[in-house]
């Protein structure tokens, strides 16, 4: 037994080893076509050359045009202030409801909660708040008239202001959810429980006590996530166009209005505001590095001070923690529900409270319609967030096993196409995919959406594996556990909400990629977001509800898996769920 | 047939290089057409924004399907240029023949666009069976859209022209002329919107403003001139000026397209809102977008219009297959279905005195929309001006009042 045992182990660790230790190397290769396609496609243009358009020359001029548009220093300075307020905001109030109320039965409430609010789509929320926020809006509606007098809605600048509050506010709706999902992973590898209790022992307020103790260990999990919604927050479009200022709007809006311009002269200095637009966020997350040495020396100091936090003080932050957070989430599922009465409304007029009448029109007309688009969602978002997460797990245990942390420190280009504006780096994108013979079909649409969906779940994923306790990998071979064995039995199922979440958000970045999906499949793929897209041009707000519901469906199954699954599968391995 | 002949040869001339690997369609030649295009798919780019236009789009296919097994599978699109962009990926990765687009429903901007940087197949559409019914003379825009000759590398298939809407609730009287506009809007601040250039319906606002304000509207069917301009749209800028502290919002923020005023108008936000096709607002009452009270109407000296065409990209797959399509798009059945403010509500292209007795008496049987002008109410378009003129406003415009200055 035993002799036949040691025969067969060094084979296999034999196969493993040709796959493994090359993980890093393979989904480098794979992901560095498209990166440096699309990345060759936005500089190449951004200095004149692009022989199709009849720039064969190499010039500076794209810039002087776009450093000639009077909106530029307005743009930028709205797309940095924009991103960086929206990052602040929800990280903070992340934080103070992770640090007022983690533990609590309140805290699992708000968990319950999370995946419905992850699973609607970033352009349906906004369209949703938009209804919700504007003069002639739901909440108007309500205090209209009796409470307002106005029998028409007042000519008020809420939605598009320009200093972008709205904007930071619809995006602050869609990034708490985010992030707090992401501390829940983290959280998850941090011990919370056991410090908080130490700091309270010692005499620490609640809050106070957490922010010292635990936090600085949570932050460093989450950092990723974070800058991936500071580089998000900077250059989203959707949610831009539609609760954002337009005069001038946001750089990456303004990058996408000359990439659409018909005249394709224009196309020349969209590439280099996508150029500019890469230099911003690249810059932005110098600052954001800033703050956040400034905060951590802060953060020290106080630390060592010593102060336990007055619990008077503890319970404000904590209260006021938790209605940021009910804002952000009543702002999503108010927002929705507006959305489902609209996808049944007849005539809806202001200042009714709710339509004259409801029918079932649109769903008839539409319901039918949605089976094929959602069918072929589900199958690209299965496949995409499948070979994302196998390429993740892979990279991840050759780091583990073999060290490997230079090849994985250069998958930070896998990050790319999270920073360059999607509408720019899809020009080269969709020229290297038409080159290659592979355009037009599922398989070149999921390639395309797993170049979108790897940095996510290689973010979310990363931190929280690289946090586990490397004891217990001493432990399990010590008791004679293969390599294999360990990542199995031990590894894994303890990672397993990370896991999940992981491929939670991976899908839906699947189920939400609209350009991607158009411009790599020719159009001849169509999927739940390219539909939508098209419709909402049309602006019937009915139609808009019938398909975000529909977005919504589809991207909700992994998220409510990724919060509930653990749960039921850890409990009787409580053991599980902190190390 | 001196002109036939040219046309082919240079056909021939056009496609030549790519001779060797595809054998080019011959629209001279119908049946070898239909031959061809038969168990084609035609994968027809076009907006997909509303559902009149959709189910419009769905008819045709079934209707070529049936008669001459041709698939159409509509790509729906939120924007044209995303079909440009393709044809220009396609081009610059070398890929001449087999592209992804058949067909493109297009005008204006991103026509001279495609014209210009030689990413249209043609001519053809003047060679199609059913271009013998066009309204030639009758609508010079089939055969100049923006001024620009289309040379028979598009084919017309639909009328577009401006017209205003109000709430017959709300405003009984609204406004019949571009300085009236003015007047009203001081006396009702905030209830008037334009989409904000260059979104093509705000564009089409500023040309109408400045073909009614300009001393000599003449000098904008030319291509834009340094001399010519600054005269020409100095009292736009003024009447702009005057107009934008009344506009809904003071002019801070805009709509970002002409769907979105009808919701503004819905939601009681405006009161008179402006749209590219006649039978929007009776189609937006047909579907509870707007309320019954709602009517159109044209300004006194006449509204811009325009033509909307099919073109089909110079490396597009199915070739036969799209002016099939194409040819089925100009027939009088499918002119009259699509007029039909039921279906869609779109004015046709054909000149009606050329039609079969039976065919005419077809167009004359469909009704009106409850808030859609009759033809004669409608009047003649204005043409649109060249489109240098438009470029030229959308930056000025964009330096003037897009930029928070």
């Amino acid at each position: 037994m035993r002799a036949a045992a040691s025969t067969i182990a060094p084979a296999r660790r034999a196969r493993r080893a040709r796959f493994l230790p090359w993980a890093p190397l393979l989904t480098l290769g794979v992901m560095l076509g498209p990166v440096l396609a699309g990345l060759l496609g936005t500089l190449a243009p951004a200095l004149g050359y692009m022989p199709a358009l009849g720039g064969i020359g190499v010039s500076v001029a794209p810039f002087e045009q776009l450093f000639a548009w009077p909106g530029l220093p307005r743009a930028v300075a709205l797309s940095l202030g924009v991103g960086l307020a929206a990052t602040a905001v929800s990280l903070v109030i992340v934080v103070l409801i992770c640090a007022g109320w983690a533990g609590t039965r309140t805290f699992g409430m708000i968990e319950r909660l999370l995946s419905p609010l992850l699973s609607v789509p970033h352009a349906a929320a906004a369209f949703g708040l938009a209804f919700l926020i504007a003069p002639s809006g739901w909440i108007v509606r309500g205090l209209s008239p009796w409470g307002t007098g106005w029998e028409q809605p007042p000519d008020l600048l809420i939605l598009q202001d320009p200093a972008g509050l709205s904007l930071i506010f619809g995006l602050v709706t869609k990034e708490v959810p985010f992030l707090l999902l992401m501390t829940l992973a983290a959280l998850s590898q941090a011990r919370p429980a056991q410090s908080l209790r130490m700091a309270q022992a010692l005499g620490y307020a609640r809050v106070t006590g957490w922010l010292k103790t635990v936090f600085p260990l949570v932050y460093r999990q989450i950092r990723l996530p974070v800058y991936a919604v500071l580089a998000f927050s900077m250059s989203v479009v959707d949610v831009a166009i539609i609760l954002g200022p337009n005069t001038p709007p946001t750089l990456a809006v303004q990058v996408v209005r000359w990439m659409n311009d018909p005249d394709l002269a224009l196309r020349f200095q969209a590439a280099a505001g996508a150029v500019l637009q890469l230099g911003l966020v690249v810059a932005g997350l110098g600052l954001w590095r800033l703050m956040e040495m400034t905060v951590a020396g802060l953060g020290r100091r106080w630390i060592a001070s010593g102060a336990r936090g007055h619990r008077d003080v503890d319970q404000g932050i904590r209260r006021l923690a938790l209605a940021l957070g009910a804002t952000a989430a009543v702002a999503v599922i108010a927002g929705l529900a507006g959305q489902v009465v609209w996808s049944f409304a007849g005539m809806w007029q202001f200042p009714d409270l709710l339509p004259d009448g409801f029918t079932l029109r649109n769903w008839a007309r539409h319901g039918p319609r949605l089976a094929g688009p959602m069918a072929e969602t589900l199958i690209i978002a299965a496949t995409a967030t499948g070979l994302a997460l196998l390429l993740t797990l892979a990279c991840l245990e050759a780091e583990h096993r073999y060290g490997l942390r230079p090849a994985t420190r250069a998958l930070w280009l896998l990050y790319l196409p999270l920073i360059v504006p999607q509408v720019a780096f899809l020009a080269g994108f969709q020229t290297l995919s038409i080159s290659a013979g592979v355009a037009g079909g599922r398989l070149a649409v999921t390639l395309a959406h797993l170049v979108f969906v790897l940095p996510y779940v290689f973010l979310a994923l990363a931190d929280p594996w690289r946090a586990w306790d490397r004891r217990q990998d001493i432990i399990a071979r010590a008791l004679g556990a293969g390599p294999d064995r360990v990542l199995w039995a031990v590894r894994l199922p303890m990672l397993l909400r990370p896991v999940l979440t992981a491929a939670a958000v991976g899908f839906a970045v699947s189920v939400g990629q609209y350009l991607p999906t158009l411009l790599v499949g020719a159009g001849r793929v169509p999927t739940l977001t390219t539909e939508a897209v098209a419709l909402a041009s049309g602006g019937d707000r009915r139609v808009i509800g019938v398909y975000a519901l529909a977005q919504m469906a589809a991207a909700f199954a992994p998220f409510a898996l990724a919060v509930l699954l653990p749960r039921l599968m850890w409990r009787n391995r409580k053991g599980l769920l902190n190390g | 047939m001196i002109r036939q002949i040219m046309t082919s040869l240079a056909a021939l001339a056009l496609a030549a290089p790519l001779a060797a690997q595809e054998v080019v369609p011959d629209p001279t030649d119908w049946e070898g057409v239909t031959g061809a295009a038969e168990g084609q798919t035609v994968y027809w780019h076009a907006w997909g924004g509303s559902n009149a236009t959709n189910d419009y789009i769905a008819w045709a296919g079934d209707q070529v399907e049936a008669r001459y097994g041709v698939t159409v599978e509509h790509v729906k699109l939120k924007d044209t240029s995303d079909a440009v962009s393709r044809v220009i990926a396609e081009k610059s990765a070398g890929k001449d023949a087999g592209g992804a687009v058949d067909l493109i429903w297009i005008n204006g901007e991103n026509f001279a666009a495609m014209k210009e940087q030689g990413l249209l197949f043609g001519p053809w559409a003047e060679d199609l069976p059913n271009w013998q019914f066009v309204d030639v003379e009758g609508k010079p825009a089939v055969t100049s859209d923006f001024t620009v000759p289309t040379e028979g590398l598009e084919a017309p298939w639909g009328m577009a022209q401006i017209i205003f809407y109000h709430d017959t609730a709300r405003l009984a009287e609204p406004p019949r002329s571009i300085p009236a506009l003015l007047d009203w809007a001081r006396d009702n601040p905030g209830r008037f919107a334009y989409p904000q250039p260059p979104d093509f319906v705000g564009s089409t606002f500023l040309k109408q403003a400045v073909m009614e304000l300009t001393p000599d509207p003449s000098v904008l069917t030319e291509p834009v001139s340094e001399a010519s301009y600054e005269a020409a749209t100095a009292p736009l800028w003024a009447y702009l000026d005057a107009l934008t502290p009344h506009l809904w919002r003071s002019g801070a923020a805009y709509p970002q397209s002409g769907p979105r005023l009808i919701q503004l108008m819905n939601d009681g936000e405006i009161d008179l809102a402006l749209s590219f096709n006649p039978n929007e607002p009776s189609n937006a009452i047909a579907n509870f977008e707007l309320p019954e009270t709602v009517r159109s109407y044209v300004l006194d000296g006449g509204t811009i219009g325009n033509a909307s065409f099919v073109a089909i990209p110079y490396n597009a797959n199915a070739k036969e297959g799209a002016l099939v399509l194409a040819n089925f798009l100009m027939s009088p059945e499918a002119q009259a279905h699509k007029s039909d403010p039921a279906v869609w509500g779109n004015g046709t292209v054909l000149a009606l005195d050329q039609l079969s007795e039976e065919d005419r008496a077809t167009f004359e049987a469909i009704e009106l929309g409850v808030a859609t002008l009759a033809p004669d109410e409608l009047g003649d378009a204005l043409p649109e001006p060249h489109p240098s003129w438009m470029v030229r406003l959308e930056q000025d415009w964009t330096a003037r009042y897009g930029v928070g200055q």
